[in-house]
């Protein structure tokens, strides 16, 4: 059990799931500290100790703009990405009712939402390294003339595999003039630079801990000025696009490590595909039957996706957790049970492969070192699992045969 | 030992999880994803899986859950609904123990080095002097599982612990209110994991196969009524098969789908001497003569004699019995009525 604060140092463990969750910048640990102590006013009061909070809020939008590449007022900080996605969506059908359209492998935040559209969403095929099939978009968006939204990930949260944006927002620009163009960017902060897509879209999402930030804090960016609907109403705050006492200490630590994140980007891209290349040319070399799901060239540094023949991801993972080796297979329902993959589903993956899915992502805090020893831990879980399987099946083939002679 | 305890959530298998651990063993919790759909616990039965991981985490254990979802459907929910299109009355908890819990579940546990798979079923497992597993009823004779546990084998018996089995339900839920398990005072689960209290039967099948309208006739074959569907008749039944009151008690004595027949008549055509048991398992040896006989969950047992019938076997009733739906689970138990012999289902 992990009572002791330490225990991740101390047990030595092996971290490569920083797509479900980033450790903390230190940097960002500490500039929230205050906000839980002493500056503890609600931003939105009136007296001199509420400004100083609601000056370090403001602060914060201004750092995010800066790295987003938008006006502060066009920043709105949500409970988490979910929210921010949630947002967008169903922000927009309500403003302006009509169809929204989302491709196949959307994070579930965006799916789920249109999905429980029913008539109103329509799903987009993708390719088989799960990006969007810009032909069948334009088609849909040539179909369905009242279209309000589309909304196309930057960076797929289970592959990583990168959207050309610009080429998603051409064939929405071109067949759907009129429809707001929402990405959720929850996975590319670390990977991509932001300044690059923003000006492409109307509507953007991050979540401040895949980046370094805390739990519980989200962005939508909405440029020009309000796009959908809020989610949220009550005391009017964040000029009435999402009501709620702001979060002061989780939004001021979100830009800490927001422009961290910014500051270092092109060095830890550059650091960590080679550290992910390792990983993936090691279980390749350690092991017959690995697949790697989409090819590097299109995907980010941090993600390193696998199918593993002959094995069960359950099975394995559960090996791994007793190693101290995290990682993670598909996204988990409601009751925590691994769901098979939509968006290996989409892609064309086969059952039987993604049945064999691991999802190892790399980040900030990730060495060589880690790399090694979850190649060798990988390596040594998947030959036992495979060595025990061949054996329960010799065996019973083996009281097949004796019960027919 | 290193030991999976499948923990449902409820109060049995979190009693089970805490006497391992008291036992001095390596336990890890496991709850299982079997149904996707409705169930009166939310979607994935969630509450369910919560009240399972709140309780490892009390004791300090770790908890995972496993997606057996795909082989559920296949060998427990499928076969339950193929049943009811051929007018057959299936127990799909029985199939869930033998093709998920002991087989799938226990599979895993082997493959990741776990010694034995510990459930909270009311049923003890013995040894004989010369070292061969038993299989016995649960000490609480109302809470006594042994029924639906009864295909397990010699092997599987040597990996399977029921920590519960020796306990009175009263004791074990004064146990784990004792220590503050949320499970403490949660009700028993009656039914069928996947259906649903509100919809019922009629709405999970109907969802998924057409009803056909059937005729209902007595044994002359003279036309009696009507009933909506015949796949929602039991053999055995005597209400909602059409018939007005008032008149002398009738019993479905048979049930064709294919014709679309329903035949009712006397509690006395009811009365058979034997039936045929298939796909018999046996806990030790395949065993003949004098035996008692339960055929359903809480049941009486019955004294008849077994006897080999090819790959089935015979069932001789030592005073006639109501007939037993096909698809039924029969059990048979030693003539002390403790121990499990073996069992099979109803032709």
């Amino acid at each position: 059990m992990f009572d002791s604060v330490g225990w991740v140092t101390e047990s030595g463990l092996t971290y490569l799931d920083h797509a479900a969750s980033t450790p903390m910048r230190a940097e960002a640990v500490e500039a929230m500290m205050p906000y839980l102590s002493e500056l503890y006013a609600n931003p939105s009061g009136s007296h001199r100790f509420a400004r100083r909070a609601r000056r370090a809020v403001d602060e914060a939008r201004d750092t995010v703009a800066r790295v987003v590449g938008c006006h502060p007022n066009e920043v709105v900080f949500t409970g988490c990405g979910t929210e921010s996605d949630n947002m967008a969506v169903t922000g927009a059908i309500a403003r302006r009712g009509g169809v929204a359209v989302c491709p196949a492998v959307e994070h579930h935040a965006v799916l789920h939402v249109v999905e429980q559209l029913g008539d109103r969403g329509r799903i987009v095929g993708v390719d088989r390294y799960g990006r969007v099939d810009l032909d069948e978009l334009a088609t849909v968006l040539d179909a369905t003339p009242d279209v309000s939204i589309v909304s196309v990930m930057a960076v797929n949260n289970e592959v990583g595999t990168i959207t050309d944006l610009a080429e998603v927002a051409r064939v929405v620009r071109r067949h759907a003039p009129d429809a707001l163009l929402h990405t959720d960017a929850v996975q590319s902060a670390c990977w991509v630079d932001l300044r690059d897509i923003t000006p492409l879209v109307d509507l953007l999402s991050l979540s401040a801990h895949k980046f370094g930030g805390p739990k519980g804090v989200g962005v939508l960016v909405e440029r020009g000025g309000p796009q959908v609907e809020p989610l949220i109403v009550g005391g009017g705050q964040e000029r009435e696009r999402r009501s709620g006492t702001h979060n002061t200490a989780g939004i001021v630590a979100a830009a800490v490590a927001l422009d961290l994140t910014d500051r270092d980007r092109a060095e830890e891209n550059e650091r960590l595909t080679v550290l992910r290349d390792r990983l993936v040319a090691g279980l390749g070399d350690r092991l017959d039957g690995v697949t790697e799901t989409v090819p590097a060239a299109h995907k980010v540094a941090g993600s390193a996706h696998v199918c593993v023949a002959g094995i069960e991801s359950e099975a394995l993972l559960f090996l791994l957790d007793e190693a101290d080796v995290c990682a993670s297979a598909a996204s988990a329902c409601a009751s925590g049970a691994m769901e098979p993959s939509h968006v290996l589903a989409a892609m064309g993956v086969d059952r039987s492969s993604a049945l064999g899915a691991l999802r190892l992502t790399l980040g900030h805090t990730t060495t060589a070192a880690d790399v090694e020893r979850a190649i060798d831990v990988i390596g040594a879980s998947v030959d036992r699992l495979r060595r025990q399987t061949t054996a329960a099946v010799a065996r019973t083939t083996a009281d097949a045969v004796r019960s027919t002679s | 030992m290193k030991v999976m305890c499948a923990m449902s959530g409820g109060v049995d298998s979190s009693v089970a999880a805490l006497l391992l651990q008291r036992a001095g063993h390596e336990v890890v919790g496991v709850t299982m994803k079997l149904w996707g759909g409705d169930s009166d616990t939310g979607c994935c039965s969630v509450s369910d899986v919560d009240d399972a991981r709140r309780v490892a985490q009390q004791l300090g254990i770790d908890h995972l859950v496993f997606n057996f979802g795909d082989d559920f459907d296949e060998h427990v929910v499928a076969p339950y609904i193929d049943a009811h299109t051929r007018g057959v009355t299936p127990n799909p908890c029985i199939e869930c123990n033998r093709s998920v819990k002991f087989a799938r579940l226990a599979e895993r546990a082997d493959l990741l080095g776990f010694d034995a798979v510990a459930t909270g079923h009311h049923a003890n497992i013995g040894r004989t002097a010369d070292g061969r597993y038993t299989l016995e009823r649960g000490s609480d004779d109302a809470k006594d599982q042994s029924y639906v546990v009864h295909m397990l084998d010699q092997a599987q018996l040597a990996r399977t612990i029921f920590p519960v089995g020796g306990m009175q339900k009263s004791d074990l839920r004064a146990l784990a209110a004792s220590i503050d398990l949320r499970t403490a005072t949660k009700p028993d689960s009656q039914d069928v994991c996947f259906i649903t209290s509100t919809g019922g039967r009629t709405s999970f099948l109907g969802d998924r196969i057409p009803f056909r309208a059937g005729t209902v006739v007595d044994t002359d074959g003279n036309e009696l009524g009507r009933v909506e569907s015949v796949e929602l008749v039991t053999v055995g039944q005597r209400k909602g098969i059409g018939l007005p009151g008032g008149g002398p008690k009738r019993y479905v004595l048979d049930v064709d789908t294919e014709a679309a027949t329903v035949t009712v008549g006397s509690d006395v055509d009811l009365l058979r001497s034997d039936l045929v048991v298939d796909q018999m398992s046996w806990i030790d040896r395949a065993v003949d003569g004098e035996v008692l006989v339960q055929c359903s969950a809480h049941g009486r047992a019955v004294s008849a004699t077994v006897s080999a019938d090819g790959e089935a076997i015979r069932v001789r009733w030592a005073q006639s019995q109501r007939r037993v739906a096909p698809g039924q689970s029969v059990v048979l138990y030693d003539t002390s009525n403790t121990r499990v012999l073996g069992g099979g289902i109803c032709r």
